[in-house]
């Protein structure tokens, strides 16, 4: 799959290409990245979506060089302007993280240190990778609060982060992020632990700076309602690998992948009162061993033969949107489309 | 009113209520430190009914459900079940008899579990404290409460890390059900599931309450979920019930300004809705409560609606 360039050339920022990555556990091998390839590009706010397990953050952390010590990126590339992460030394990260790929992780109670004021915690972050100092670090900071929409900046620099409210403190992790003036941001799962109330906003936020600093965003997230608000593009992850690509519109009006159907049927804002929600039976698979065919074949009601014994190839549909499913082979046997569209709640 | 679960009553008369709470407040600290976390709640739950709670983190839904089982004493009011009230003082044999009716579904199935112990040793444990059992019933016992939730009974020699997120979610429903209980207060049951997985316990929870006759009190800050297993909905906000209907009528004709604030903050999976999506922010400060102090007002048969005259008479819309 080699897509570089867009029709409207802005081209690929970050190719990943063939990337396995692999995880010691309790001395048993586990792939949770099986064969990965995906092109994010310039500008674009990208959605990936997928379960817990499904190696969406692994992904994302390969990303950052961020992987745990038991994690290792077995093969592939990683192209960034040119390098290929996936062989960078520690050392050559840091000139990279921050600085080049910027993350935003969920919890905002735990990536700000609670010992440290709120502006220190910017200001570290301009004097590590911008070379700012004193009074010019201090206005820069109280800029970026301003601009992550913290009132009263000047009072705020100086207050611990216990002062904060999950909202703010949220804010406070993005001016952080957005301090080093990366050029990819990756935002995982940022609304999770943040009150329904304020999560719009704070996607709102993520939106306008995406604008003003011409970002390119990584969402993280298995919420679908995050993903159609805030994603241009959405790739789903299914058991370490991507299962269906495309635009927001394709994926939510036009999914292809059975999975993608299976989850997106479950949104309870579909459901009708009384009857059973659709639900996916059975569990992801086990990662310890290989997997053949397509990994989501025991669960799907849809699977044919062949999805058990070879791994689909991905099916181009439009020049946006890809799926990997036998069911899109011209040999397959016609099959009906469960009703998806999301009709809403509110 | 239009509780399709009225009905289903089978113990008791059709109009009496399961669990009552009346002007139950609850307050944590003393002196300068005294804060109030729920002020002056009154409800009922009937027979078979879905209640649900919602709210945001800090309005008090999780403090309501403990107070109803006895975690949290009340500073003011009472929570009376069948009639009986069971804050306060009560006799041992009574106290028994309420641990057995009236159980509990945690939020988080990944901390609500003993690591150490084997999953029949989690599922049994009420079983064991309130009476001696033998090792045959108590096996028997479990067994079928891990089969009634979907778990297959050979589940009962293993460990929970054993287990996805979602059996262990039906762990915990399992050492609820082992309890015959026929009330079940249910903190944010489902949000620490995955989607998909998420409707596998929701239908369980259903089949469940369908089959046995349960009454739940569900707790949420997910409206979407709310709408769709709830029959009655309250929500809270900093302590204080604004608005309390039927589900369809809280969904469609939402009174209060919290209420359709919340409500707008629903994330919807469209994404041609949710891009053109306006939200509501609710300022608590616009309301004018000077002259006249807010109350709990029925502006239609079953709505409730925490206001006061001036806001009942002209509606939120001019705030």
């Amino acid at each position: 799959m080699a897509v570089d360039t867009d029709r409207d050339g802005r081209g690929a920022i970050l190719s990943v290409r063939s990337l396995n990555v692999d995880f010691t556990l309790r001395g048993a091998r586990h792939r949770v990245l099986r064969d990965v390839s995906l092109d994010v590009r310039r500008g674009e706010n990208l959605a990936i979506v997928g379960e817990s397990g499904s190696g969406k953050s692994v992904f994302c952390k390969s990303l950052m060089g961020l992987l745990d010590a038991n994690g290792r990126v077995e093969s592939g590339e990683i192209l960034y302007e040119g390098a290929d992460l996936a062989t960078l030394t520690e050392k050559e990260w840091l000139k990279i993280r921050g600085k080049e790929i910027a993350i935003v992780m969920q919890d905002p109670m735990t990536s700000l240190n609670p010992l440290i004021p709120i502006g220190r915690q910017i200001t570290e972050a301009l004097r590590l990778h911008r070379g700012l100092k004193g009074k010019a670090a201090r206005e820069a900071a109280m800029g970026y609060l301003r601009d992550v929409g913290i009132a009263q900046p000047e009072l705020r620099f100086k207050q611990y982060p216990h002062e904060f409210s999950g909202g703010m403190r949220q804010r406070a992790v993005i001016a952080i992020a957005i301090a080093c003036r990366p050029k990819i941001l990756i935002c995982d799962e940022p609304t999770t632990a943040i009150d329904v109330t304020i999560q719009a906003q704070i996607l709102d936020l993520l939106l306008s700076l995406q604008q003003k600093y011409q970002l390119t965003t990584i969402y993280i997230t298995h919420d679908l309602g995050v993903v159609a608000r805030v994603a241009d593009r959405v790739a789903v992850m299914y058991a370490g690998d991507f299962v269906e690509i495309g635009t927001t519109e394709e994926i939510f009006y036009d999914p292809r992948h059975p999975y993608v159907w299976a989850l997106l049927s479950s949104m309870p804002q579909l459901a009708k009162k009384g009857e059973n929600l659709y639900s996916i039976e059975g569990s992801p698979p086990d990662l310890s061993s290989p997997l053949a065919g397509d990994a989501f074949a025991p669960r799907n009601r849809y699977a044919l033969k062949i999805d058990f014994v070879r791994r689909p190839p991905l099916f181009s549909l439009t020049e946006t949107h890809q799926a990997r499913s036998w069911l899109l082979d011209p040999r397959a046997p016609k099959h009906e489309r469960p009703e998806t569209k999301g009709g809403g709640a509110g | 009113m239009s509780q399709t679960n009225r009905q289903n009553a089978t113990a008791l008369p059709p109009e009496a209520p399961l669990l009552e709470v009346r002007n139950l407040s609850v307050a944590f600290g003393r002196g300068r430190k005294r804060f109030e976390a729920l002020k002056n709640i009154s409800f009922s739950i009937y027979p078979g009914e879905t209640f649900g709670v919602a709210g945001e983190s800090g309005s008090g839904k999780t403090t309501l459900g403990r107070a109803i089982l006895r975690i949290y004493p009340p500073s003011q009011g009472g929570v009376y079940y069948k009639g009986a009230k069971i804050s306060g003082p009560i006799g041992k044999a009574e106290d028994r008899r309420l641990t057995r009716n009236m159980q509990m579904i945690f939020q988080d199935p990944m901390s609500s579990l003993n690591e150490r112990a084997k999953v029949e040793a989690i599922v049994s444990e009420g079983l064991q404290n309130l009476s001696r059992v033998s090792p045959d019933t108590r096996r028997a016992k479990v067994k079928n409460a891990l089969k009634e939730v979907g778990l297959r009974p050979e589940f009962a020699d293993r460990f929970p890390h054993e287990f996805s997120g979602g059996q262990r979610q039906r762990i915990g429903i399992a050492r609820a059900m082992i309890m015959e209980p026929e009330f079940i207060v249910a903190d944010e049951p489902v949000s620490a599931l995955d989607v998909s997985v998420r409707a596998q316990v929701l239908n369980l929870m259903s089949r469940l309450r369908r089959e046995k006759g349960l009454s739940y009190l569900f707790i949420s800050h997910d409206m979407s979920v709310m709408r769709y297993i709830c029959d009655r909905v309250a929500a809270l906000y900093q302590g204080v019930m604004v608005e309390l209907a039927d589900t369809e009528t809280l969904f469609t004709r939402p009174m209060h300004p919290y209420t359709r604030a919340l409500l707008s903050a629903v994330p919807l999976p469209d994404p041609a809705l949710e891009k053109n999506k306006t939200l509501t922010v609710y300022d608590p400060s616009a309301h004018d409560y000077t002259k006249d102090a807010p109350s709990l007002r029925e502006v239609e048969p079953g709505h409730f609606v925490f206001c006061n005259e001036a806001e009942q008479k002209l509606g939120f819309d001019f705030l």
